[in-house]
């Protein structure tokens, strides 16, 4: 690796910039923005719907797993059920809660972005 | 044992990742690609980077061996390993991207702005990162013993400098390359065998009793125990022996063992006949496995629960996840990678099940010899035999290393990041290599020192303690606007630190037995409930103290990329 290629090369990173700005400048954005008390309330009311996304999948995981341990303690005898349910039965369940998630704030990304540009 | 062949395939492993490695380093030019590879890498590549990099030898090789000794409860082990990947995808994965730090310290920076939390974090990062890469270390050692009799110190020093080079070398560009190929490498090794294996046991007219209890020897078998350990015999049970047991010798004699515990002194040979059950045993042997046997016969329900806390909220704590975050392009390809790493890992993970019934099968005698960790080694020799199980050992054998190596250049990378933004003076790619070797001197000197403890507790400990710091930090970090400086400092100290030293002294050998043996041996079920209130209590309590830009930040975390190009945070 030569030391002064290293030096004068000079990288610039991050997201693209916004393509046109003609959209851009409707009121809720604005706002955003300029962090006023109205964008604030925009963000409060994203960050709402999306924690209530997370906490919503979280209380699925909870009632698949959650009693999982107390079943296999009350049934003894279902050892093979026990070796097939958490060796091979949950993790086809836990990668479509994801993907549900996933969309679901994807979905509100969207309907958020086009509140605050559309309107 | 099959070292003609384990030992080309170590090589070969650690060959292929240095010539990756140097693949990664010819495009690795500026600091921002030392560490986060420059924010360009996509989410297949780097989902399989993520996987690469977690899958560790407790992955590998303790699933399967935990499973042969105590059965399908630690099964628990892997469904927490990757449903922590969820929970972490639902609270944090997308606004830790956006918040657009480096480390986990540059996280707490940037939400409290208080460098006094950037140093208190940086200083869990690096002690949870060195828990975790002793393990590691010790597993290469044990590995390259089981399978060549090299001294126990050799294989920790092979990993440790291999990882260092490239670390050193290349950063985290490198790394992503390396860790790629090593999911899949480690993915072949696993499942081609397991496939043989399967397709040995068919032939074999598919025996079903592997999931009986307690397991059944399927043939006269002669086990030689190598340390001495306490049998526990639940119906009496007639043996021959060649050794001592319960303090006297006996030469090739038929002994009927009564029921209870019987202490079998080293190096002695039972004979066990076909259809004995296998007995359980308890040593003091330590391998690769988060064992804590003990504590787990006495309070199993309570045990359980503290696993599935710790794993699912600990994963998203673990300093080399959290910095892999950093390398996605923008917080929705965060979100989709992790999808993929829970794909990629969940589909590792229906392997070691595999292994585990199989061993309880073909060799349950592991359980007495304290090797239990080498079931995914041997199975392989034990099953089909002939050249062709030499290979797939050696193959196996070469998935291993491929485990040890991608997750201690994982955990590297980040403890290196952290000491050379924080501890060194000055920044820069010279002194992220200092960083670097320091990073592993340390974990590799430890394991020297520590030499025979059960070091595998460790693993345990870095999930419980990253589980009652981290996440709290989190979190509340994400989510609570009025989170403060001095909250988050007490909440990862008295949240972190208090598991910390429970785990500790369980380790020492503290409280003995009782509910606070368990109470300590399984801290994760009060110390996150103590980590999250200790945080939201003092915030509460300081709320002149709560960071003045809090509103921007969380702004920052939150709004999707499209908005973000004109929010000066």
């Amino acid at each position: 690796m030569p030391q002064d290629q290293t030096e004068r090369r000079v990288v610039v990173t991050g997201p693209p910039r916004r393509t046109g700005r003609a959209s851009g400048y409707y009121r809720p954005r604005t706002e955003i923005d300029e962090q006023t008390t109205l964008g604030h309330t925009y963000v409060r009311s994203l960050m709402r719907t999306q924690l209530r996304a997370a906490l919503t999948v979280f209380a699925v995981l909870g009632l698949l797993v959650g009693p999982l341990p107390l079943v296999f303690a009350v049934t003894p005898n279902a050892r093979r059920l026990e070796w097939l349910v958490l060796g091979f039965g949950l993790y086809a369940p836990l990668v479509l809660l994801a993907r549900w998630y996933v969309r679901r704030a994807e979905r509100n990304e969207r309907d958020f972005v086009r509140l605050v540009e559309d309107r | 044992m099959y070292s003609g062949y384990a030992v080309p395939a170590v090589a070969l492993v650690v060959v292929a990742t240095v010539l990756v490695g140097a693949f990664g380093l010819r495009i690795s030019r500026t600091t921002s690609d030392f560490y986060v590879a420059s924010r360009t890498v996509g989410p297949r590549l780097n989902a399989a980077a993520i996987s690469g990099e977690y899958l560790s030898a407790a992955s590998f090789l303790g699933i399967a061996g935990l499973v042969l000794v105590q059965g399908p409860d630690m099964l628990w082990y892997p469904v927490g390993y990757t449903a922590g990947y969820l929970v972490l995808l639902l609270f944090v994965a997308a606004p830790l991207r956006r918040s657009g730090a480096y480390t986990l310290p540059d996280f707490a920076e940037a939400r409290l702005a208080s460098p006094a939390v950037r140093r208190l974090a940086g200083a869990f990062v690096v002690g949870v990162g060195w828990l975790y890469l002793l393990p590691q270390l010790q597993g290469a050692g044990l590995t390259l013993t089981v399978l060549t009799g090299a001294p126990d110190s050799l294989g920790g020093i092979i990993v440790a400098v291999v990882v260092t080079a490239i670390v050193a070398a290349g950063g985290m560009r490198s790394i992503t390359f390396v860790q790629a190929f090593q999911y899949w490498l480690k993915l072949t090794a696993l499942l081609v065998p397991a496939l043989f294996l399967v397709l040995a046991w068919q032939g074999d007219g598919a025996p079903r009793n592997a999931f009986d209890e307690p397991a059944g020897f399927r043939e006269q078998r002669v086990v030689r125990v190598d340390d001495t350990l306490d049998l526990k015999l639940e119906e009496p049970l007639t043996v021959t022996v060649t050794g001592t047991v319960d303090g006297r010798r006996h030469e090739d004699d038929s002994l009927r063992l009564s029921a209870g515990t019987h202490r079998i002194e080293q190096s002695t040979r039972l004979t066990f006949d076909k259809g004995d059950p296998v007995p359980t045993a308890d040593s003091a042997g330590g391998g690769l496995s988060p064992s804590r046997a003990e504590s787990r016969a006495e309070r199993p329900l309570y045990a359980t629960y503290g696993l599935i806390l710790a794993t699912f909220l600990g994963t998203m704590g673990l300093p080399h996840v959290v910095v892999r975050f950093y390398t996605s392009p923008h917080g929705v390809a965060a979100r989709r990678t992790t999808v993929a790493v829970l794909a990629l890992i969940g589909g590792f993970y229906l392997l070691p099940p595999v292994y585990g019934a199989l061993g309880r099968l073909y060799a349950p005698e592991l359980t007495l010899t304290g090797d239990a960790d080498a079931a995914v080694l041997l199975l392989p020799e034990r099953m089909i035999g002939g050249v062709g199980g030499d290979l797939l050992g050696a193959l196996v054998a070469g998935g291993a290393f491929a485990a040890f190596l991608s997750t201690a250049s994982g955990l590297t990378m980040a403890v290196a990041g952290v000491l050379t933004q924080d501890v060194l003076p000055a920044r820069g790619v010279r002194h992220f290599r200092l960083g670097t070797v320091l990073a592993m001197a340390v974990p590799l000197a430890a394991s020297a020192l520590v030499g025979g403890l059960p070091v595998a507790d460790a693993v345990g400990l870095a999930f419980a303690v990253s589980a009652s710091s981290f996440c709290p930090l989190l979190v509340l970090g994400i989510w609570w606007r009025r989170l403060t400086p001095p909250g988050a400092a007490a909440g990862m100290l008295l949240g972190g630190g208090s598991a910390f030293l429970a785990v500790g002294a369980t380790m020492a050998g503290f409280p003995g037995g009782g509910p606070w043996h368990a109470l300590l041996a399984w801290p994760a079920l009060w110390s996150v409930p103590l980590g999250f209130l200790t945080m939201v209590l003092v915030s509460l309590a300081t709320p002149g103290r709560v960071p003045a830009g809090t509103a921007a930040i969380l702004a920052r975390f939150h709004l999707p990329e499209e908005l973000r190009a004109e929010v000066k945070a």
